[in-house]
């Protein structure tokens, strides 16, 4: 899917760069006044329109481009866009050139607007952003590409004004992997899932007939690594998502576990377990070389390398209790850096390098927060009955995690959620899963 | 419930009773199934053969094997030691209120413990593996101190 997308970005028209102070939306706060946005349907002439219609399903491709674009903005509450019902002017004019004064009667402060064609059975579509009050464009991209991608169309365009917006890369054209979970919570049965960001294109990538926990992407290809229970032995499996093909980590004499990927994604770091004792390890999927990071009687789980590769953090119980702590990649300089009231669990360090998101435990709740890397300026985002394993959009803004709740004597009320929230503790969203749903990763942007 | 376990558990609800006069009401709707937070009730426990419980239970975040699990842990290496042919598979259980990472990993060093105490009473290691399930194969669904105590455990169950 990804390689046949084939993306050809033309600059179709001049592109001023910082000519005027332009909007900007800060994303640094918590934003109470979300950037009023004006998404018109994408204009398709009635001959390209025909041409797809069979094969999307009678779907209103123009129409279907614009929602996904106005939902993927509107979940992010930086952006509140409008009611297409109030939109004066029509698809085609607007694109070609806006009556500004229509769009501020609305109160819209940025358009978009855009056209989409049929060339030899592929997509052309062209999308344009504009600046209401300072009446001009500030953006303009072509993409061609298969129709069955349009859903990639209207990610990679959100993708493409967030980043014009907030001068931040997007995590639109990204996907989730995650567990799907059913029946009774004694006989739970857990299957891999990946879908879209955006809650589309659900796919269950194993049939449920042995337990997996904990999937991660590799986040340079589309390479999965997991915690799998076939034949009754947990181990850490690799899978390729394109081919389905998949294989264990390593020959381990014991259960591996807590698996991750390298920031370069030739490594899998992870625990293995023995004897009583989980110590932290590595194997270059290349060279299959093994080393032992960790060497300490306690438990070492959980570990999460440093966007640059130089340093892990990883949960240990070494001090009595479960606290997360910061090395070298070689496993020396162990540092302890949670210092708070509570247990500290699951750090995952962002793509940014600068803050570790972990879960904590204290007093019979259950915080995502976020602290800086020496353990200093820790911030709770959110506190629940039950949530953990945070995992980081690709640009460091934000999280998703998965919640249960609390349950009766029998198992009933029982549920289990992903959920996202802004690194800001604002914007708290339930993430809608087709079924139960645990262990989030989201991927890297599809493409860059 | 046989009568004997009957009149413990009463026995133990007179007792907490006794002790903990300010909680007795909680105290009582756990029948005196718990020490601390550790499972001392039988409602979950099979058993390998008469009188050898398939179970021991372990206090939050440990794996110390307590005094009743040490009394289970030396019958069953005894009725190990009669059945020589036979080969066994600990389970390591955690409860819910964990990360799941750590859960496997506690649960493993749960399995682990009770491992080490039957061979220190002469079961030979190759007949004894362990396994983690972490907070994944719960006994008791519900979120009660009860079902939690109940469900962080190691059970010893038949291989072969």
């Amino acid at each position: 899917m990804k390689k046949n997308i084939a993306i050809i970005i033309s600059f179709i028209i001049f592109f001023n760069i910082n000519a005027y102070a332009l909007i900007q939306v800060d994303i640094t706060r918590g934003n109470l006044n979300p950037l009023p946005v004006a998404v018109s349907t994408l204009f398709i002439d009635s001959v390209s329109e025909s041409k797809v219609f069979k094969e999307l399903g009678g779907l209103k491709i123009g129409l279907e481009i614009s929602k996904i674009i106005e939902n993927n903005l509107k979940k992010t509450g930086l952006f509140n866009p409008l009611n297409q019902d109030a939109f004066i002017q029509k698809p085609d004019i607007a694109h070609l050139k806006p009556r500004f004064e229509d769009w501020q009667l609305i109160k819209a402060q940025a358009l978009i607007t855009g056209k989409v064609e049929v060339v030899e059975n592929n997509l052309r579509v062209e999308f344009r952003l504009w600046d209401i009050l300072a009446g001009r464009e500030i953006l303009a991209l072509a993409f061609t590409t298969v129709p069955a991608n349009y859903r990639r169309v209207g990610h990679i365009i959100t993708d493409k004004v967030y980043q014009r917006l907030t001068g931040e890369e997007g995590y639109f054209d990204t996907r989730i992997i995650y567990v799907a979970e059913e029946g009774p919570k004694v006989q739970r049965v857990k299957k891999l899932a990946i879908m879209d960001q955006d809650g589309a294109n659900t796919k269950y990538l194993t049939l449920g007939n042995e337990l997996v926990l904990t999937p991660r992407f590799n986040p340079t290809n589309q390479m999965v690594t997991y915690l799998s229970y076939f034949r009754n032995l947990p181990r850490v499996y690799l899978l390729d998502i394109e081919t389905g093909v998949q294989e264990v980590v390593g020959t381990f004499p014991g259960m591996t576990f807590a698996p991750r990927f390298s920031p370069g994604g030739k490594k899998i770091i992870m625990s293995f377990a023995k004897d009583g004792n989980s110590e932290i390890y590595t194997m270059n999927l290349e060279t299959r070389e093994v080393e032992q990071i960790t060497n300490h009687p306690s438990i070492d789980t959980s570990p999460s390398y440093s966007p640059n590769g130089k340093f892990i953090t990883f949960n240990s119980d070494r001090s009595g209790y479960q606290q997360i702590y910061v090395m070298r990649s070689d496993g020396s300089n162990v540092k302890r850096i949670s210092f708070g009231t509570g247990i500290y669990g699951t750090p995952v360090w962002s793509p940014r390098g600068d803050l570790i998101a972990f879960t904590k435990l204290h007093k019979g709740k259950f915080y995502i927060g976020v602290m800086r890397t020496d353990g200093k300026g820790e911030r709770l985002l959110t506190e629940n009955y039950y949530q953990e394993a945070p995992s980081w959009s690709p640009n460091g803004r934000v999280l998703i995690f998965y919640r249960e709740t609390k349950s009766g004597d029998q198992g009933e009320g029982f549920s289990a959620t992903l959920w996202s929230i802004d690194l800001t503790g604002y914007n708290e969203r339930k993430v809608e899963t087709l079924t139960d749903a645990s262990d989030p990763s989201w991927s890297s942007l599809l493409t860059k | 419930m046989n009568l004997r376990v009957f009149t413990k558990n009463i026995f133990l609800v007179v007792f907490a009773t006794l002790i903990l006069s300010a909680c007795a009401t909680k105290t009582a709707t756990l029948k005196g199934q718990m020490q601390g937070d550790v499972y001392t009730g039988t409602d979950t426990v099979e058993y390998l053969a008469k009188g050898v419980p398939d179970r021991v239970f372990f206090a939050t975040n440990e794996s110390v094997l307590t005094t009743a699990a040490r009394d289970t842990l030396r019958k069953q290496a005894a009725w190990m030691r009669k059945n020589s042919e036979l080969s066994f598979t600990i389970e390591g259980h955690a409860d819910e209120r964990g990360t799941r990472e750590y859960n496997l990993a506690l649960g493993e060093r749960r399995a682990n413990a009770a491992k080490d105490y039957l061979m220190t009473y002469g079961v030979s290691q190759n007949r004894l593996s362990v396994i983690s399930y972490g907070k994944e194969r719960p006994v008791n669904s519900g979120s009660s101190p009860l079902a939690w105590s109940q469900n962080r455990r190691a059970v010893t169950v038949k291989a072969n």
